[in-house]
């Protein structure tokens, strides 16, 4: 069955006609054509899929297109503002934060997330947010790391 | 991954609405909540709704709210982040909210939902001991009425519940407990929350400044068909003073009283020894207050 969805994805209107059953993952990557947010596992174990929903980090491979009427969605494409960088890509560059990259889209977006709410989390507290999100390459000490250096970039431009 | 295959899709305003769908439409359908075992079971367990019925645009149906009698009711699409994060339960309950937390990612959690966490009746659902220990009651709605009826008594097998198709968990309701009342859920699962429970524990009691135990209850997940109270458990303990020893003793009787199954994740010998140590752990850990941060909630299991 086919509907009408109005949302709004990276700040834009969008109107189309899908079949409920898309997942927000597939509409993204294959219908609209935003392939920055990645498929791991498909059942919200790996987090690569993360993108903002309302404001908060959700696994895009778990959403049926039907929810989305009225949806504000943000993926790994928005992240950025203007010409800029957001500090949590800024700080995985700096740091080598990524290493396949494969995972990369779902742990900036649930950085930001984190960042969003507390611009001073400890190790423990960024651990613990992306405890769903996974690096196959297991570099998580630079993820960490990134992390805390874009939690600092943030705080010293608002202090 | 498997995609999800073509169904009608239905957004009902009214719990009224949502009901009659059900019941005019007829078998294979089902309600969407969070969908983050709704959607899974159709990726990779080939379930196949004829139809769905997304709850999310009925309005009312989320939000936690003190009563005037102190009753805490929290709204079944109330998701487990919100649960998890809430001011009023981590001061009032906190070990509903460690429950709530164990769940999936905070991805997952933001989509969760407490009613979805219940309706779903897995038996290893985590916030169910916590809600079965807290005598919780579950209000249950259709298009020909409402009726409420304790979430201990709720569950009638893996993934059956006494709700007919056509009726929506819409809310739950914490009775007043005592000024006293201390619990602890411990999931005991090595990956933890991206992981099922090998097994959950959820004990509570009133902890008097004698550190006698009054209305100790005593809940087991993952070990039989549905949650299950470890009655003879929880006698143990009743009107005695809490010690390391009859924490072990009431743990020995628990792991008695659990009827596990062996699995992909455990034997069923194992959980039966885990569930005496996890029940001990969680009476003692109990007395000594909420844990402090996820690291101290992990450590304390060991």
């Amino acid at each position: 069955m086919n509907k009408k969805i109005d949302f709004t994805l990276n700040g834009k209107a969008v109107s189309r006609d899908v079949p409920t059953h898309r997942l927000l993952l597939d509409l993204l990557r294959d219908e609209i054509g935003a392939t920055g947010t990645k498929e791991g596992c498909g059942t919200g174990d790996c987090g690569a899929c993360t993108v903002m929903m309302n404001g908060k980090p959700v696994n895009s491979c778990l959403i049926l297109s039907g929810e989305l009427a009225g949806a504000d969605i943000v993926t790994i494409e928005g992240l950025k503002i203007g010409a800029e960088l957001h500090a949590v890509q800024k700080a995985f560059v700096q740091d080598g934060g990524a290493q396949c990259g494969y995972c990369t889209p779902g742990m900036l977006m649930m950085s930001k997330a984190l960042l969003d709410s507390n611009n001073n989390p400890s190790e423990e507290e960024i651990r613990y947010a992306l405890s769903g999100n996974l690096c196959r390459c297991t570099g998580y000490a630079k993820i960490v790391q990134a992390v805390q250096d874009a939690a600092a970039m943030l705080r010293s431009k608002n202090p | 991954m498997k995609r999800t295959e073509a169904f009608d899709f239905y957004q009902p305003a009214t719990l009224q609405e949502a009901s009659q769908l059900l019941k005019d439409n007829g078998p294979g359908g089902r309600f969407l909540a969070g969908g983050t075992d709704l959607v899974i079971a159709m990726k990779e367990k080939g379930l196949l709704p004829k139809y769905i019925v997304d709850l999310k645009r009925v309005p009312g149906l989320s939000g936690i709210r003190e009563n005037s009698d102190g009753s805490i009711a929290i709204g079944a699409l109330t998701t487990l982040y919100t649960i998890e994060t809430s001011a009023l339960i981590k001061k009032k309950y906190p070990f509903l909210a460690q429950s709530a937390a164990e769940v999936g990612s905070i991805q997952i959690r933001n989509r969760a939902t407490i009613g979805g966490n219940i309706s779903n009746a897995s038996p290893s659902a985590d916030t169910s001991p916590a809600l079965v220990a807290l005598g919780v009651t579950a209000t249950i709605a259709s298009a020909s009425g409402e009726r409420k009826i304790p979430v201990e008594e709720f569950f009638k097998g893996p993934g059956q519940s006494v709700m007919n198709a056509d009726e929506i968990l819409t809310e739950i309701t914490i009775p007043k407990t005592a000024a006293n009342l201390v619990g602890e859920y411990i999931k005991f699962s090595p990956r933890e929350m991206m992981d099922l429970a090998y097994v959950g524990v959820a004990a509570v009691y009133n902890l008097a400044a004698d550190k006698k135990c009054t209305g100790v209850r005593i809940v087991l997940g993952a070990v039989a068909p549905t949650p299950i109270r470890a009655k003879r458990a929880e006698a143990v303990l009743e009107g005695q003073i809490l010690s390391e020893a009859l924490a072990e003793k009431a743990g020995q009787t628990a792991a008695e009283e659990a009827k596990p199954i062996s699995d992909v994740r455990s034997s069923a010998d194992y959980r039966r020894a885990m569930v005496g140590t996890m029940t001990k752990r969680a009476l003692l850990n109990a007395a000594t207050g909420p844990a402090k941060s996820w690291y101290d909630r992990r450590d304390r299991r060991y």
